[in-house]
């Protein structure tokens, strides 16, 4: 709050408070007004890219519109024809599968935490190894995750040996998605592990020896005393799991683009798909999944927020 | 990255270009190496012959030109593009984006042209509400590329009908041989399955009245072109796992020698040939007659050039694009493109595919453009979607038909 070290400077009597009036009520009000000034850029940014491309895409969801020619008013049939749409549900069935299996990640990431947080010679080495699937773009896992599940690929030898031979999992409408969410999942336990890394570092050790002390040891250790210290970055590792499964957009483009014929179709890229692809000339009805995704999304961010104002309300 | 720099440079030039007399803006996607040297030397040529126009070229991406496309044509529109024929253009007609040069085709000719000379045969998929929205310059045949020593091995001859073309399968599969390789993941290659079978089954006219959306999905006529793919589907002479694979995905079986057949277009030679295949054991073949007596149409999709409605120099424009028609000039530019000339007055170089490519569509009956471009983008992008879905399941036929059938309500209406 460094504005209000400019007080005292107000109550110095100033002839020119007299002399212009406009002056005077600059410095009358510049407590009230300097924090506007300096969020106003932030606040012109958010209005321009964040809250007029909701309300503009809400209001093309009402529109018949192929990008070109004059956009024809439809009302709300672009959403009852989506409540008819049988890839539209496959793609919100396949969203809830990212959104559950995604979460493997944060205990997975754990484990793998727990387990490299050691003190042995090249630890930081192995670490930073561990490290790497989020590095690389996620354009790269998916291209090289397409072609290990090629049954001429990498992992075609091991299938003939459980008897699959020439199973190709993306081309199998039943499991492909699992393929996906497989690859997707592969970056996303790293980042959870580099959370709990942190977290892990930052332990409070006299906690633990007083458990020790205590008797506990094991599982009770970990559950009772260490598990609770870790809460942030869980509850941060939570939050970027499933923005990362609700975003799973660039994943489903490369390796499958929604195939085969839409069984592994995510609200995003579907909605990609109608709206703007090779194929997509139907802005309106994109706008249409976008709008359920948004609300999906919106309910989300919602019990995200309250649960911040309330863990701030409580002082933290 | 130099792509990126590419096309930023094209949009930012985009911005300052065509404000001068002579200057003519063309945007392109000819960033395969072949289409690329294939231009430069069309640019050349007419720099040349015309010393007062200076050309400007704004070179996209290929994938990225079909969007970028939307943008330029309203915004910043250039004075010529490339495109191409049937109803991928017709959004842009509608939109009143694209200029009607039907006068450069008419008879008497548009300074120096003389179009319906040797294009006449190239005319219609130009043809939109009676009026002319471009010029072809190069197409490329459809067709089945087979495995001539394993066809050999196997006591089979190219086989001209239908009940040939299955038991040619039913011997491959005998043999241990996959029949037929595919790659569906990006849906398109089903689409010249489906195409042939529809042409061969129906003729020329059902398939344009099906893609126009005249016909209903669940006609028994469309219910006979899957009663033909049943025959190819469920003995398993596709390949299998194909909605994984790309179509090049699709090629190594071929050169490995575990597939024999691809219906493919004839781009598809030079991957064929870079993985060791010669004229010797690799051969092509017209799709089989089905229906005895229709007449044999063939798929040629073909590659456009247009005017924009709103270029700035119409007139040195339409000075390129017939510059583009003429016979000498298509000839020398497919010579590097490895493709057909639409002119009929051009030559092409001596390449048994070509050839064999140039003497079918010469005796065509008719030439579709393909499903993705004779159908509207809605259309096609469900229609390709469910022919993957019958060949993978065709149990589920009656399924896949009635809901493309909902679609053709909505599309057309």
């Amino acid at each position: 709050m460094g504005w209000f070290s400019t007080t005292p400077f107000l109550n110095v009597p100033n002839s020119t408070q007299v002399t212009y009036r406009k002056s005077s009520w600059w410095k009358l009000n510049q407590q009230r007004l300097t924090p506007w000034i300096f969020l106003f850029p932030g606040l012109l940014l958010f209005l321009v890219y964040v809250i007029w491309p909701i309300f503009n895409s809400l209001y093309i969801s009402l529109l018949q519109w192929d990008g070109l020619s004059p956009a024809i008013y439809v009302g709300l049939s672009n959403y009852i024809e989506l409540l008819d749409d049988e890839y539209f549900y496959i793609s919100l069935m396949n969203n809830l599968k990212w959104l559950i299996l995604f979460m493997l990640a944060v205990p997975i990431g754990l484990g793998l935490a727990i387990f490299l947080n050691q003190t042995i010679f090249g630890i930081r080495l192995i670490k930073s190894l561990f490290f790497f699937p989020f590095v690389i773009s996620q354009v790269v896992i998916g291209i090289i995750f397409s072609w290990f599940y090629n049954p001429r690929g990498v992992i075609g030898p091991f299938l003939d040996k459980l008897g699959l031979s020439n199973y190709a999992i993306l081309a199998d409408e039943n499991f492909a998605t699992y393929g996906i969410i497989f690859a997707g999942i592969y970056p996303q336990i790293a980042y959870c592990m580099i959370l709990y890394l942190t977290g892990l570092n930052n332990l409070n050790t006299d906690q633990i020896e007083a458990g020790r002390m205590d008797g506990a040891k094991g599982f009770s250790l970990f559950k009772n005393i260490i598990l609770p210290q870790l809460k942030p970055a869980t509850f941060l590792a939570i939050v970027v799991t499933v923005i990362g499964s609700l975003r799973s957009f660039d994943m489903v483009a490369i390796m499958t683009q929604g195939g085969p014929y839409g069984s592994t179709n995510v609200l995003a890229y579907y909605m990609f798909e109608t709206a703007l692809s090779e194929y997509g000339y139907r802005m309106g009805y994109g706008s249409a999944i976008a709008a359920v995704l948004f609300t999906i999304m919106m309910f989300y961010i919602l019990f995200f927020i309250y649960r911040m104002y309330q863990s701030e309300k409580k002082g933290l | 990255m130099k792509k990126i720099i590419a096309t930023l440079t094209a949009i930012l030039s985009m911005g300052f270009s065509s404000s001068f007399a002579g200057t003519l803006v063309i945007n392109t996607d000819l960033t395969d190496p072949a289409p690329k040297a294939a231009f430069e030397w069309a640019f050349n040529k007419f720099q040349e012959e015309n010393p007062d126009v200076t050309i400007e070229v704004n070179n996209f991406d290929h994938e990225g030109y079909k969007q970028a496309i939307r943008n330029f044509l309203t915004t910043s529109p250039p004075d010529v593009f490339n495109w191409y024929a049937g109803n991928r253009m017709l959004p842009f007609v509608r939109a009143g984006l694209v200029e009607d040069v039907s006068d450069i085709w008419s008879d008497t000719g548009w300074v120096d042209g003389n179009l319906t000379e040797g294009m006449s045969h190239a005319k219609k998929p130009m043809t939109i509400g009676g009026k002319q929205w471009g010029i072809p310059y190069t197409y490329y045949q459809w067709g089945v590329y087979y495995r001539k020593d394993i066809f050999e091995a196997n006591g089979i001859s190219v086989p001209t009908t239908w009940d040939e073309f299955v038991a040619a399968c039913a011997t491959l599969k005998a043999a241990g041989v996959t029949p037929i390789t595919i790659g569906s993941k990006y849906l398109w290659t089903t689409a010249g399955v489906f195409d042939y079978l529809n042409l061969r089954t129906n003729g020329y006219e059902f398939h344009m009245a099906l893609t126009k959306g005249e016909i209903p999905y669940t006609d028994p006529r469309v219910h006979a072109v899957f009663d033909k793919w049943d025959e190819l589907v469920k003995p398993g002479y596709f390949l299998e796992n194909h909605a994984s694979l790309a179509w090049q995905e699709a090629i190594p079986p071929m050169i490995n020698g575990e597939a024999a057949m691809y219906v493919m277009g004839n781009f598809s030679v030079a991957l064929f040939k870079e993985g060791g295949l010669t004229n010797d054991n690799l051969g092509f073949f017209q799709f089989p007659e089905i229906t005895p007596g229709i007449p044999m149409a063939e798929e040629a999709p073909t590659d456009t050039m247009h005017i924009a409605s709103g270029a700035k120099n119409k007139t040195d424009a339409k000075r390129f694009l017939i510059f583009l028609s003429r016979a000498d000039v298509q000839e020398e530019m497919n010579k590097t493109l490895g493709q057909l000339p639409v002119n009929s007055g051009s030559k092409v170089d001596p390449d048994p595919f070509l050839e064999a490519g140039l003497n079918m569509l010469n005796n065509a009956y008719a030439m579709a453009q393909f499903y993705d471009r004779d159908a509207p983008a809605e259309m096609a992008s469900e229609g390709m979607k469910g022919f993957q879905e019958y060949m993978v399941n065709p149990d589920r036929r009656d399924k896949i038909l009635e809901r493309l059938e909902k679609v053709r309500q909505r599309v057309y209406k």
